[in-house]
This record gives structure tokens, C-alpha cells and sequence, in this order.
């Protein structure tokens, strides 16, 4: 598997978090690429101002075999949406922790990533989940 | 998540060395992809795959009137079968319901082989068990039968690369068989499949499985075979439109909406299920099973509500996945008769989004002759 970029926050769902500029960028984690297998649909099901609650879908990702959930890992407001995702879902394949970012959120809380676990945590909990 | 429950094939190292992803699938520890599903998939198209399907249940019939017991039992017509010949049949229970969908191999006369579904085989134990008392002899073989499937445009190039016997099988007839040695291993190959690709499906004694699987490994490794698992068994044989027990056809449906008429002789003599059967042909049906293609943003999953126009929930999807050679999303359905006409739109529920699907005309993928 991939490194893990350590300028981010994961969450137990394999989703990532990276806060830069005041926003907080959303993606899935190789991990659940690698589960999913090959993605060939994600439907993003908000736009830009809407209001997001911690753990509330934001969307779905179907790969050949299986269909996803996508939870937001923090409360704000949805300040950008990865279009590109809907004609090239390939990309969450070839790149989840680049190009493959799904959604920008201006957190309620400032400090609401801090809650998610580092890359040092996600790193122990990857041994554990199966 | 190790469940001491499951069973494991005599392949199962292999598919652990092959870095297959396993899963629990009908009381067994399978491999469901090893490098991905599309990537299997396309090599099957284009090339050549290696199932291991030692999974399913083989039972076994012989004497004087095993002929007549298998044919009491299945729909199709057992009796126009020659020795080294098989058949894709339903077995029914009376009321027309499908009990499994099997392969019926007559090996001669007095000798025949069913090859049923795991998650049927205690069912089907029971009922050709039960059929044969005081009949003939039933055997249940699955425990040391193992069974692999060789998949695509390349397989008799495999085969031959093993040796004289494998090259000879490419003259077998569509659902013919016969004994071959393969990489030393003693075995039976039928050209029979679950892909819509020509290829052969070999029985080989359960632990001899190991050095047949690697010998065919090795001598389609020029070819560009690829192991492949029950994710791209799925897709493959969702594109061919052949059924799924469990998803598309089960005990509350019949042959004759599933699309199975064709394995249904009504007129070959009596048979489990045969009066239920020519009542149903004797009037229009209330559902068929059709193809979809799901044109708006949605994947069509097994259990789905199928809609029509108004959202009123008219049917149920059964089967559906993206189809990696035909590029769209597709699925089976029961629909009222009355919308399963090729170009009928309706919805599927996906999760309580409606999205637009159109009913189609099936094998979604059909192979070049």
C-alpha cells in the first residue's frame, strides 16, 4: 500500500482531512480504494453552500463490485465540490489522496480535525481493521 | 475475521499465494479478486482465466435406472443425451419453482454426474438422494471433486501448451466431455463455462487440484492468463446473461419468466414440477425477467425496486454491476409482462434516488464466433 501523507487526519470510515487556508479538503483513503476495487461511479450529492453535519453522507462511490458511503468527517459549510469526479471517477483510483479529493468544507469548528486521528493513529488502526 | 465454519478448497493456498482477496461465500472461504475484478474480467475477454470452482457440489447416479431418476428430476430432457454429453437444465420442485439450476453430465447409460450450486448442495443431496432410494446408487462426490474452470479466446491454446492431451481437447464439442491427463493430473474436461467465452470446466480428484491449477498457471503464462475470481465470474456472466441462483432465479420463480423456457421439455414425459409447468406456459405470464441498462448516474443492485414513470414499484432488480466490456451499467429484472418490451424506460430505485433505466435486449455481450 501507498504511504500515508502525514499532513492530514483520518477517520475510522478510511476517509482523510486535510485543513489548509481556512478549509478542510475531503477524500477517501488508499485503504478503501483498495477495498472497494474499481471505482467507476462517484455521485457527490451536495454543492457549494451547503450546510454539512459531522457523519452525514455527502455522497456514495460505487466500484464494480459494491456501493459506498461517503460520511463527512466534520460540520461546515461546503465551500468547493470535485466535478471532475463525475465524468473521470477513475482518478479516485489513481490518485485518492491527490487529484481524487471530493469535497472542501469551512469548518463550524476551527479546530474540528483535531478530533480525527493522526497519521501515526490511522496507521495502528489499519493493523486492526479487517 | 477467521470463522472456523467455513470450508476451504484444496486451492486455497494457492489463491493466498496469488494475493487473492478472500471472502466468505456460501459456507466457503473464496477468492473474489486477485489483481481486480475488471482486470480478471478483460483478461477472460481477450485472453484467458483460471476459476476455481471446487466450491459447487457434484453428485453422482449410477445403475440401471439412474437415466430415468435424473430425468424425473430436471426439466430438460436427460433422455436425448449421448454418452460424453451434458446439459444445462433446471431441477423444479411441483409447484415450478426452482430448486437449483445444474449441469447434467451422462457419462453413459447407467452413470451420471449433476453438478449443482454450493449453497444448494445439501438441498440437492436430499432430493436426488430421496429420488434414488430403492432406485439406483447415489453418491455425494463433492468433497473430492475438485473443479476448475479455464475461460477465454485462448483457453484450448492452454490446454494444448500442456501436452498432446490438452491440444485434443480442442476438438470437444459444445457440452461434450471427456477424460484427459492435464500437467499429469487425471481429470474431466467439459467445454462448458459460466462467462460467455468458449472453455473448458475440468473435475479432478480434490487434492490433485493444486498441481492442475499451476500447470495451467504456467503453460497460459505466454498467453497472458490471469487467475480470476468470483468477482469476475459475476460480471462475465452478467454480460452473457446466464442466471444467478439466489439473485435472479430462486424457489418463488419459475424457468419459464426467468428466461429458462428453453430448458423446460414439458412434452418429454412426466417429471418433478411438469403439471405446474404447462399450466404457466398455458397463459401469459405476469413478469418476465429482462435486461437493463441503467442510463442515469446509478449502479442497479440485486434488491433494488424497479419503478415505472410514475414511481409506482412495479418489480425488482435481481442482478446488476458496471459491465467492464460492454461499458454500461446493467442489470436483470422481473418487470409486469407488460413493460417488458426492448425499449421500455423505468426507474431504478437506487437507494431511494429513481434513476432512468431502459429495459434491453439480452446476452449483453455476445462473442465473436
Amino acid at each position: 500500500m501507498s504511504e500515508l501523507p502525514a499532513d492530514r487526519r483520518y477517520t475510522k470510515e478510511h476517509e482523510w482531512a486535510k485543513a489548509a487556508g481556512g478549509e478542510v479538503t475531503v477524500g477517501i483513503t488508499a485503504f478503501a480504494v483498495e477495498q472497494l476495487g474499481d471505482i467507476t461511479l462517484v455521485n457527490l450529492d451536495v454543492k457549494v453552500g451547503d450546510q454539512i453535519a459531522t457523519g452525514k453522507a455527502f455522497g456514495t462511490i460505487e466500484s464494480v463490485k459494491t456501493l459506498s458511503d461517503l460520511y463527512a468527517p466534520i460540520a461546515g459549510k461546503v465551500v468547493r465540490v470535485n466535478t471532475e469526479l463525475s465524468t473521470k471517477p477513475e482518478l479516485v483510483n489513481e490518485d485518492c489522496f491527490g487529484k481524487a479529493w471530493m469535497i472542501a468544507i469551512a469548518p463550524s469548528d476551527p479546530a474540528a480535525t483535531d478530533g480525527l486521528m493522526d497519521v501515526k493513529a490511522y496507521g495502528e488502526f489499519l493493523k486492526t481493521a479487517h | 475475521m477467521t470463522d472456523a465454519s467455513l470450508r476451504r478448497t484444496s486451492l486455497y493456498d494457492e489463491h493466498v499465494k496469488l494475493g487473492g482477496r478472500i471472502v466468505p461465500f456460501a459456507g466457503w472461504e473464496m477468492p473474489v479478486q486477485y489483481t481486480g475484478i475488471v482486470d480478471e474480467h478483460q483478461a477472460v475477454r481477450t485472453a484467458a482465466g483460471l476459476f476455481d470452482v471446487s466450491h459447487m457440489g457434484e453428485l453422482r447416479l449410477r445403475g440401471e435406472y439412474a437415466a430415468h431418476v435424473v430425468d424425473y428430476l430436471v426439466t430438460n430432457d436427460a433422455r436425448r443425451l449421448v454418452d460424453g454429453q451434458a446439459m444445462y437444465t433446471c431441477g423444479c420442485n411441483e409447484r415450478a419453482g426452482i430448486l437449483d439450476d445444474l449441469i447434467v453430465y451422462r457419462h453413459t447409460e447407467d452413470d451420471w454426474r449433476i453438478v449443482c450450486n454450493a449453497s444448494n448442495r445439501e438441498k440437492m443431496v436430499r432430493h436426488f438422494a430421496q429420488a434414488a432410494t430403492d432406485h439406483c446408487d447415489f453418491e455425494d462426490e463433492s468433497d473430492e471433486t475438485a473443479l476448475v474452470a479455464l475461460q477465454g479466446p485462448r483457453a484450448f491454446d492452454v490446454l494444448a501448451a500442456t501436452g498432446e492431451d490438452g491440444a485434443g481437447l480442442r476438438a470437444l464439442k459444445s457440452f461434450h466431455f471427456r477424460e484427459a491427463t492435464l500437467g499429469g493430473v487425471p481429470c474431466t474436461a467439459a467445454r462448458t463455462g459460466y462467462t460467455g467465452e468458449d472453455g473448458v470446466e475440468i473435475f479432478c480428484a480434490w487434492d490433485d487440484a493444486p498441481a492442475l491449477w499451476r500447470a495451467l498457471l504456467e503453460a497460459g503464462r505466454p498467453m497472458g492468463i490471469k487467475a480470476a475470481g468470483l468477482g469476475a465470474r459475476d460480471t462475465l456472466r452478467l454480460e452473457a446473461r446466464l442466471s444467478l441462483y439466489g439473485n435472479d432465479i430462486d424457489e418463488t420463480t419459475n424457468p419459464i419468466e426467468a428466461g429458462l423456457g428453453w430448458v423446460v421439455k414439458v412434452e418429454k414425459g412426466d417429471f418433478v414440477g411438469r403439471a405446474a409447468l404447462m399450466e404457466i406456459k398455458a397463459r401469459p405470464l405476469p413478469r418476465k425477467l429482462v435486461g437493463l441498462e441503467v442510463t442515469g448516474r446509478g449502479v442497479a443492485r440485486h434488491g433494488y425496486p424497479l419503478r415505472d414513470g410514475d414511481g409506482n414499484e412495479v418489480g425488482i432488480c435481481t442482478s446488476g454491476s458496471p459491465a467492464p466490456t460492454v461499458g454500461k451499467n446493467i442489470g436483470l429484472g422481473y418487470v409486469p409482462s407488460a413493460m417488458a418490451e426492448v425499449g421500455t424506460g423505468l426507474l431504478v430505485d437506487c437507494r431511494g434516488k429513481n434513476v432512468d433505466a431502459v429495459v434491453v435486449q439480452t446476452p449483453f455481450y455476445k462473442r465473436a464466433k
